[in-house]
């Protein structure tokens, strides 16, 4: 039976239009990003991309990154078990509360951040009393990076412990399994991709966050500059090459998500077949 | 006592960490989320009402508003097009290059948004690749009101894609053969027959593709030329009030700013929650 949209040429023209504006809009900025970080040969990439200061740059973002990481992703696997697993007033808050990241401009995150610990803000001017500072130096980037990248982890694992349900949890705790021993044994390796998958895509963003980090870093070239404000600072001082050396840095980084997401969409179709 | 009351009870009675897991979720989302917008009513303590009214209706603010509201309904507008040109394309067809055009529709979220900023800047710059082919044509997209829109799109585009999807991957064969065997063109029958089941999703994409666009930063200052009245966007003013020390400016704004994108979540989510209540609803 013929569907909506079947006829040769109504097909032909909908995917000739959705490949070229896509290979338009999507394709050629990820092409361009290669082209421009590689215009001048290898070497001078390469003499961009070791530089002291663009490596201390990548080491302070992923620095960064893999202290975010944990933390989102204890507080992601709390919420999801709270809220699939058990039933109590204000589950439905919870979850609209974890949405407010996506929704705040990172620009605002970064500015309530820096109000509140820094000098003048009333945590900030306590801790300064104390000699503590976080804002202008690394804590403080750590800080906005996991207010922008909390949801991730937690917005994987909902939606999948929700459907899968908490039969096999009951079970193993009707046996007699202790709490920590249910979880280790049963819940993860049920929610191990989803979980795998959140990790990346808090990774990603941890990485290239830039609105929520420029308002808290002070970018000071060689201390609290992450890869993406350093790149800003290459492009404003028109060394363009630098700028998409460090680019191309980060669009590998974004490129390695995609084929992750990819494969492990792959890996959850074929177990779904195979079912 | 029904079936999911049962279930529920049990389980609250059943598994452990009910404690830990709330204990966790609840101090982090204080800490983490709730608190520091307090530092921001803070701020805002210290200014007067009348104050308060002359910082957000500053002539150069509300350009502001302007260019951001409607670079970003624009750039919605062409995503509710595009997204559902391609979310149909994705689902409906199978042609080379499909698990690829796939993969490249998550690019604009995994990219870094100063990475998409310095590039659609290049690009579309008198000298880039498409800037060249354009600007003889007459059209200036750097450096304009159209530069802004673009980076909006190019950021927001996902939202549609994904939302729209997979409604159109559970739309069952049957509804479409029932259209077609009753005789109905292709055009009357998309419109008639497919629409009704899509919209929802459609609007919540491109209601969330909005909210993206007016708080976007990174990826839109390099392209937008940033001049004050024409082409400076609202998340731009706020880092220039902080950049002058003017954090009591800078707050106001940004209450602004998160009080319209609050509502419009929370409205996308009351929405949201409505259309899926009348599925299941239908089903009983």
């Amino acid at each position: 039976m013929r569907r909506i949209g079947d006829a040769p040429a109504v097909k032909r023209l909908l995917i000739g239009a959705a490949l070229v504006l896509s290979a338009l809009f999507l394709l050629l900025p990820l092409v361009a990003i290669f082209a421009q970080a590689f215009s001048q040969g290898v070497a001078v990439f390469w003499a961009n991309v070791s530089n002291y200061f663009t490596l201390h740059a990548i080491g302070l973002t992923l620095g960064v990154a893999l202290l975010t990481i944990p933390i989102c992703l204890v507080f992601g696997v709390a919420l999801a078990w709270l809220v699939t697993r058990f039933s109590f007033p204000g589950r439905r808050i919870l979850q609209t509360l974890i949405d407010i990241p996506f929704a705040v401009s990172p620009v605002v995150a970064g500015l309530i951040y820096l109000l509140l610990y820094g000098r003048n803000g009333w945590i900030g001017s306590w801790l300064d009393g104390h000699d503590i500072q976080l804002m202008f130096a690394w804590p403080g980037i750590l800080m906005v990076t996991v207010f922008v990248t909390c949801p991730f982890v937690a917005r994987e694992l909902i939606p999948l412990m929700q459907a899968q349900g908490s039969r096999e949890e009951e079970a193993a705790a009707t046996l007699g399994a202790r709490g920590w021993t249910t979880f280790w044994r049963i819940t993860l390796p049920n929610i191990r991709w989803a979980l795998l998958y959140g990790v990346i895509l808090t990774n990603a963003r941890a990485v290239g966050e830039f609105g929520a980090v420029s308002v808290v870093s002070g970018a000071i070239r060689g201390q609290t500059n992450t890869l993406p404000l350093h790149l800003e600072q290459l492009y404003q001082d028109y060394n363009a090459v630098g700028a998409f050396a460090c680019a191309a840095l980060l669009a590998l980084i974004a490129l390695l998500t995609l084929a992750a997401k990819a494969s492990l969409e792959w890996r959850a179709s074929r177990r779904e077949a195979l079912l | 006592m029904n079936q999911r009351a049962l279930r529920l009870t049990g389980s609250t009675r059943v598994l452990p960490g009910f404690g830990l897991s709330m204990g966790i979720s609840v101090l982090f989302i204080s800490l983490v989320l709730l608190l520091p917008i307090t530092g921001l009513f803070g701020q805002l303590a210290d200014l007067s009402l009348a104050q308060y009214w002359a910082i957000i209706t500053e002539g150069r603010v509300v350009a502001s508003y302007m260019v951001t509201i409607g670079a970003a309904a624009v750039a919605a507008l062409i995503n509710a097009v595009f997204g559902l040109l391609l979310a149909w394309v994705l689902v409906r067809y199978e042609f080379p290059g499909k698990r690829l055009l796939d993969a490249l529709m998550d690019l604009p979220f995994a990219l870094p948004t100063a990475v998409a900023g310095i590039t659609l800047a290049t690009l579309y710059a008198g000298n880039g690749w498409m800037g060249k082919l354009l600007e003889p044509l007459g059209f200036q997209v750097a450096y304009t009101w159209v530069g802004i829109a673009l980076a909006m799109a190019f950021t927001s585009i996902p939202f549609v894609v994904r939302t729209v999807q997979p409604v159109l991957e559970d739309l069952p064969a049957e509804v479409d053969e029932a259209a077609m065997s009753l005789g109905a063109t292709d055009a009357v029958a998309f419109r008639r027959v497919i629409m009704p089941h899509l919209w929802p999703a459609l609007v919540t994409g491109t209601g969330l593709a909005f909210v993206r666009s007016l708080g976007e930063f990174g990826a839109i200052i390099f392209i937008a030329g940033n001049m004050p009245y024409e082409t400076e966007i609202t998340a731009l003013m706020i880092f220039v009030k902080l950049q002058e020390y003017d954090y009591a400016g800078a707050s106001a704004i940004a209450s602004v700013v998160l009080f319209v994108s609050l509502a419009l979540l929370l409205a996308i989510n009351i929405w949201q929650g409505r259309f899926v209540r009348r599925l299941h609803g239908g089903k009983g």
